[in-house]
């Protein structure tokens, strides 16, 4: 399978990264280059095969459903860009 | 007085132990290393000399009162990725700028608790993608190692080639870094230094920024098997804040070392002897092989016929978790914002102007491979695939294997800016061709180095362990390292 440039318009768009028309022919290029590369799988024969969902069998450790961290309000927006009395401050997303 | 920085951290943990130097003068005189080298090298791009004066001194005291833990006053450099509290930390993208933790990660908080003293984070590949270190926002690290009578700059590897290059330069003690697909091994393997990968869950995850979740893992870059073996017992821990960490007791590794290899069985796989490999790595596999054959291993040929497929497979898996991962950075919550006519065009300009070409490239391929209507074609095929990637290798050790042998790479370091490479990404993902399988199957994998190619670089072996076996790593590679000897870079910086 090969992508074309709307695809790749359109799977940057979806992954919220702009990209000029320059930049969408390039990665054209090299995203097939790539999906060239990973064809060869389709070779390998996987009838009967679980797709892997954990690389060491472990059961999920669980713990209680109690509250045990929190109270970090200022050290949670400590690193962001704008905010207001520890709230992350948005560009204005309702009109 | 000799130089200080050219003790193992075996070496210095018993002259600091006997009192014979202080951890400050050991400091001290890394600090003044890194402050002649680190322009012409680049593999720190922050250090915290205040911090590690501070560290050492506090060493000095636990020291003084007989109260020293595993690595009281040893200085180490930390990779980018590791979360330092109030110290730098941008996983070396443009797009964390400013980004100073409130907490710790996991793995360093061992160290510190063991007394480690850390002198500064090192530079890496963007986010660690990359196989050269030429993706850092910071700029390339060079290669302390240069061919026989070139001046020119050589990589580092990537994507621990900070640690890998400040370790063989000695502009630190032994440093962390971490593997997703050979970040530890192929570096390691490009500057004559120790690096293994141990088995996916040996250490925590915990303030590690995240690439690919199922496949990263920390682990050291270390200047002998010895130091490795000591670091990695003290960063392994289980941990409740990553529930895939494994409640395994951590073996003192060190004590393997230099136990015979009498009834070991050593796998060499047929399958990693590639198309255009050079000759001196064939012929230093065989030499590998002796050596181990002489230690009293019993050598078997063995199969991983899925081999040529970890490498597409990795290619969907790592970047489907990273365009995931890296969703997060979106110019709220941490680092870089843009901004833009509103919240989505916001969005759109920071990702574009804080993540550079190989972030990119990674996160759209993710993006398209699990973007309806491909997911089964690609992500599904490849989980399916490393499925019987790992059965390969459980097929083998359940026949008997204790470990495989193989090159650590398919090339010695290459050059900075190499042309051919910029043109192909394809090309620059080859480098990992041997050590991906490790991470896709979960097991631990170490490079040591076994000798210098005719033009006088370092080359690598890899020995590939079962799971939780780091032990018979060390052991082995231990007995590599003695016949091969130790290589230092001549210094040039």
């Amino acid at each position: 399978m090969s992508v074309d440039i709307s695809t790749v318009k359109r799977v940057a768009r979806l992954a919220r990264i702009a990209v000029s028309e320059d930049d969408a022919t390039r990665m054209t290029g090299e995203l097939n280059a790539i999906l060239g590369f990973v064809e060869q799988l389709n070779e390998v024969n996987v009838d009967g095969v679980e797709p892997m969902t954990s690389v060491t069998p472990m059961a999920m450790k669980k713990r209680r459903d109690v509250v045990n961290d929190g109270g970090k309000a200022a050290d949670i927006v400590a690193n962001a860009p704008v905010t207001e009395e520890n709230f992350f401050v948005v560009p204005k997303v309702v009109e | 007085m000799t130089d200080l920085t050219a003790l193992t951290i075996a070496e210095a943990r018993d002259q600091l132990k006997a009192r014979a130097i202080t951890a400050t003068e050991l400091t001290s005189a890394y600090l003044k290393a890194i402050e002649t080298a680190n322009g012409a090298l680049n593999a720190y791009i922050a250090v915290t000399p205040d911090k590690a004066l501070d560290m050492a001194k506090a060493s000095d005291a636990r020291l003084a009162a007989g109260k020293a833990g595993a690595l009281e006053g040893i200085p180490l450099g930390i990779k980018d990725l590791f979360g330092t509290e109030g110290v730098h930390t941008q996983a070396c993208s443009h797009i964390l700028d400013g980004f100073k933790p409130h907490y710790e990660s996991t793995v360093t908080s061992n160290l510190w608790a063991d007394g480690a003293v850390m002198l500064g984070k090192l530079n890496m590949d963007e986010f660690a993608m990359g196989s050269s270190n030429e993706s850092s926002y910071y700029g390339p690290v060079k290669n302390p190692w240069r061919a026989n009578g070139s001046n020119a700059d050589l990589v580092p590897g990537g994507s621990s080639g900070g640690s890998a290059a400040a370790v063989a330069a000695r502009l630190c003690a032994g440093a962390t870094a971490t593997d997703t697909g050979g970040s530890i091994r192929q570096p390691a393997a490009f500057t004559g230094t120790v690096g293994i990968k141990p088995t996916y869950g040996r250490c925590s995850r915990w303030g590690i920024v995240a690439f690919a979740s199922s496949l990263d893992q920390a682990g050291p870059i270390a200047r002998d098997v010895r130091d490795a073996a000591i670091l990695l017992k003290s960063m392994a821990s289980v941990d409740s804040k990553d529930t895939t960490s494994v409640d395994i007791a951590i073996p003192d590794y060190e004590s393997i070392i230099g136990k015979p290899l009498t009834g070991l069985k050593i796998g060499i796989p047929k399958e990693y002897r590639v198309e255009g490999m050079p000759e001196e790595i064939e012929k230093l596999w065989q030499q590998g092989i002796a050596w181990l054959k002489d230690a009293g291993a019993s050598i078997v040929d063995i199969s991983l016929p899925h081999t040529k497929y970890a490498l597409p497979a990795y290619y969907i898996v790592a970047p489907a978790e990273a365009s995931s991962n890296l969703a997060r950075y979106d110019g709220v919550r941490f680092g870089l914002r843009v901004p833009g006519k509103d919240i989505v065009d916001m969005y759109e300009r920071t990702r574009a102007s804080g993540f550079g070409d190989e972030v990119k490239r990674r996160i759209m391929i993710g993006t398209y491979v699990l973007s309806a209507g491909y997911y089964d074609a690609y992500y599904l095929q490849a989980q399916k695939v490393r499925t019987l990637i790992k059965k390969d290798f459980e097929d083998v050790f359940h026949a008997g294997v204790d470990a495989i042998l193989t090159p650590a790479t398919p090339s010695a370091a290459f050059g900075i800016a190499d042309q051919d490479l910029a043109s192909d990404p394809v090309k620059m993902y080859l480098n990992d061709i041997f050590t991906v399988t490790v991470n896709m199957a979960g097991l631990p994998g170490i490079a040591v180095p076994a000798g210098l190619d005719s033009r006088g670089l370092p080359l690598g072996l890899q020995l590939i362990g079962r799971p939780f076996d780091e032990e018979t790593l060390f052991q082995t590679a231990y007995v590599i390292e003695q016949a091969a000897g130790r290589f230092n870079a001549p210094k040039w910086w």
